[in-house]
């Protein structure tokens, strides 16, 4: 990749963040609310072919049919779906603004992870799509990924330059008659991430997307697929951040990765979008659907999560182990402190023979929140020798908050062998007061604890990662003991 | 050093330590025995800070300061060291990563610099032969599926690098094997000098043939009724609590 290329990445990231982020970017805005009329905007705001269209308006005509889910362990007030912007896109450089703008609190916060303003997130040597709002701004590194034939692109380009492609995969994972979010997420997704490594190609970085969440009152519908080919491997980041909002916000997005034969992918989430505050005040609604489809034999999907932002989370980022010899693996670490609710977890769904998949989740509950983990292991009839591990551990600070775990089983085939693993902890005042006496505060003794549980977890994810992760749980521990 | 008065602390209602007075210069140190139950690990926690037990009188002064009025990770960075009779076990947090972070909040404490990484190496495998700690232990996650032995250990290991001015060592040698026992006495007596100090907390004479004391105290029921040299050590092992317990009649008689 040339440098040209990378100063004019950095240019752009750190105009940015220089204007803060509640910036007065004139957007380009649809009206509020849904119809066919708004879907056939969206359509023609991003150039898209005609099959496009037909494809949102059957996922749209599916939705109206389809009721917002009741089961999860979470209770909200329901978005009202006609008073969101489902297009927003910024218009042109935004003016200039101080950083006064900004909420000190969310400052606070961004200083205590150690990030300066103005290169939050452009990690050395990681490959940059942000997302600003709806519209992808910046891609970087393309040139470099291009002459090995990988493909890094915002969506809404892969639709128009790769339609073959785009075509042949989106939706064969999470069909929008999957769930009442994806439906609506196939109507009216305005963009996200489209990666494609071809036959035999390791891609030699790490696939990077940051989304933000910036004008009031968008909902954000973010699709992003991901392809590798036979004996293709890839390693993908999801960062998120958002600002502070009073108004809830929905997030639903809809991921999907395909791996061919011996093809691995590997996707890590750091979610720390804003939680609301202490007494339950704005955060976001994060009902996204993931899924990964091991299509091929010998191949691996494996999903990291840290989730420690939103106010509601509602997320399973599962495995369909379809080719032999397939693996998925989950880890997790779901924190919720104040008000947070989260219902997070996995399935596994076992298809192919010799199959394996492994759940490794970590809930942390503080305050007055509820975390909930809930998780699918299914082994189809002909999925001889399929093997699962899940250990779901809950750690509760304080006593009001509630873990729960649901953990679902349908075996169908005797050769299967299931483990199972759940224990509920509670930090021990004597482990507190042990590294009290050597030296830390309650509250570093509580980010070591803490810190410690989750290290199964945390060396999953690729190093800057991992420490971003760590600094995170801290600071949305903050104030949970003592 | 260690300035103890009149000290009452109770936990759960109930007084355990009925006034305590004790005084500790500094390069002294003091052995404290006593029948189960006593109060001598109550004695350790208190002067740790732990919040469970409720002081009811008395004062304690470290260095001239008011170590009762301190949370617990001060009286730490004052360089109050306790080794616990029962080490807690801290799951996925690596010893070495412990030792670090708590030397770093130590060193901040008292407005030194940060140690880097190199010097923080080299530092640790100095102390790791002092006590002759395996290297494995010091990535394994702090006291997690230690044997009782390898727990004890570590706690004079984490001591030597943290370097306290007053380490109070509980029942370190329970749980030792003989060697390991030698071993970890003769860790403790290269880390005396003129400028520390410990106490002492054990059963056995047996440590004390090792670590020498300068007095021996004996506490029964939440008071020291009896000091006096190493030979008291001695004559406890001979003549067992019994012999104390009458003299602690005596002695309550005279208190009267
Ligand atoms: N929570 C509690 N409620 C009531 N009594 C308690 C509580 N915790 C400790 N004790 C009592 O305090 C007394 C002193 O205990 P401590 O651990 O200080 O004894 P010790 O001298 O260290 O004994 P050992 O030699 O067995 O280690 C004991 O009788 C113990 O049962
Ligand atoms: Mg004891």
């Amino acid at each position: 990749m040339s440098t040209t290329e990378t100063n004019e990445i950095e240019k752009l990231a750190n105009q940015e963040y220089k204007y803060g982020f509640v910036t007065d970017i004139e957007t380009d805005s649809a009206p509020k609310g849904l119809n066919e009329d708004i879907i056939a905007l969206i359509s023609k705001k991003k150039n898209e072919p005609e099959w496009m269209l037909e494809y949102r308006l059957k996922a749209y005509r599916h939705w109206l049919k389809m009721e917002e889910p009741e089961w999860p362990n979470v209770t909200y007030v329901k978005p009202d779906f006609q008073d969101i912007i489902y297009y927003s896109a910024p218009k042109q450089r935004p003016k200039l603004n101080s950083l006064d703008e900004v909420d000190p609190e969310l400052i606070k916060t961004f200083e205590k992870l150690g990030i300066p303003l103005d290169e939050q997130k452009v990690f050395a040597g990681v490959a940059v799509d942000a997302v600003f709002d709806s519209v992808s701004v910046a891609t970087t590194y393309k040139a470099k990924l291009k002459e090995m034939g990988i493909i890094f692109c915002p969506m809404s380009e892969a639709i128009q330059e790769h339609p073959e492609l785009v075509k042949k995969y989106l939706g064969s994972v999470v069909p929008y008659t999957d769930n009442f979010y994806a439906a609506l997420n196939s109507a009216v997704f305005t963009d996200g991430s489209f990666a494609f490594i071809p036959k035999g190609v390791r891609c030699p970085m790490e696939l990077s997307t940051y989304f933000r969440i910036n004008a009031s009152n968008t909902g954000q519908f973010e699709r992003t697929l991901i392809v590798a080919e036979d004996s293709a491997y890839v390693s993908y980041l999801e960062g998120c951040t958002a600002p502070m909002r009073d108004e809830n916000q929905l997030h639903a997005a809809v991921v999907e990765l395909v791996t061919l034969d011996n093809a691995e992918i590997k996707y890590s989430t750091i979610q720390n979008w804003y939680a609301g505050d202490k007494t339950g005040k704005g955060g976001i609604y994060n009902f996204v659907t993931k899924r990964g489809l091991c299509k091929g034999v010998n191949s691996k999907i494996s999903w990291t999560q840290v989730e420690t932002g939103s106010a509601i989370t509602w997320k399973y980022p599962s495995c369909v182990l379809q080719g032999d010899n397939s693996i998925g693996e989950f880890y997790s670490v779901a924190v919720t402190n104040n008000m947070q609710q989260a219902d997070t977890g996995t399935k596994m769904i076992h298809i192919g023979h010799n199959t394996r998949s492994t759940i490794v989740s970590k809930g942390i509950s503080a305050g007055v929140s509820n975390n909930t983990y809930r998780g699918l292991v299914r082994v189809g009839k002909k999925a001889n020798n399929a093997r699962n591990y899940s250990q779901c551990d809950s750690l509760l600070i304080g006593d009001k908050c509630g873990a729960h775990t649901f953990p679902y089983l349908e075996v169908n085939n005797p050769t299967a062998i299931i483990e199972h693993e759940a224990t509920t902890s509670k930090i021990g005042e004597d482990q507190i007061f042990y590294l009290n006496q050597r030296g830390l505060s309650t509250e570093d003794a509580v980010n070591m604890i803490v810190n410690g549980y989750c290290k199964e977890v945390f060396r999953e994810l690729p190093m800057e990662f991992a420490v971003e992760a760590q600094k995170l749980l801290s600071v949305s521990l903050e104030g949970s003991v003592g | 050093m260690l300035e103890i008065k009149n000290l009452r602390a109770a936990i759960d209602g109930k007084e355990i330590l009925k006034g305590i007075n004790l005084s500790i210069k500094k390069g002294e140190v003091h052995a404290i025995m006593g029948p189960n139950g006593s109060g001598k690990s109550t004695l350790a926690q208190v002067l740790a800070g732990r919040e469970e037990y409720e002081v009811l009188e008395g004062e304690v002064l470290f260095n001239g300061k008011n170590l009762l009025d301190m949370a617990p990770e001060d009286r730490a960075r004052e360089g109050v060291f306790l080794a616990f009779q029962y080490p807690i076990e801290i799951p996925g947090v690596s010893n070495v990563n412990l030792l670090k972070t708590a030397l770093n909040e130590i060193r901040k404490y008292r407005g030194e610099e940060q140690l880097d990484s190199m010097d923080f190496l080299n530092m640790i495998k100095s102390k790791m032969s002092l006590v002759e700690m395996p290297n494995d232990l010091l990535q394994r996650s702090v006291n997690e599926g230690f044997s009782g032995g390898e727990k004890k250990r570590n706690e004079i290991f984490q001591m030597a690098v943290l370097n306290p001015l007053l380490g109070i060592l509980d029942e370190t040698d329970s749980g030792l094997d003989i060697d390991a026992l030698r071993i970890v006495a003769s860790g403790v007596n290269k880390l005396r000098s003129a400028d520390n100090s410990f106490i002492v907390v054990t059963h056995y004479q047996r440590l004390l043939d090792y670590i020498v004391p300068d007095f021996v105290h004996v506490l029964f029921n939440g008071q020291i009724i009896r000091s006096g040299d190493k030979t008291l050590a001695y004559e406890l092992e001979e003549k067992g609590y019994d012999w104390v317990k009458e003299h602690f009649a005596e002695f309550a008689g005279k208190q009267g």
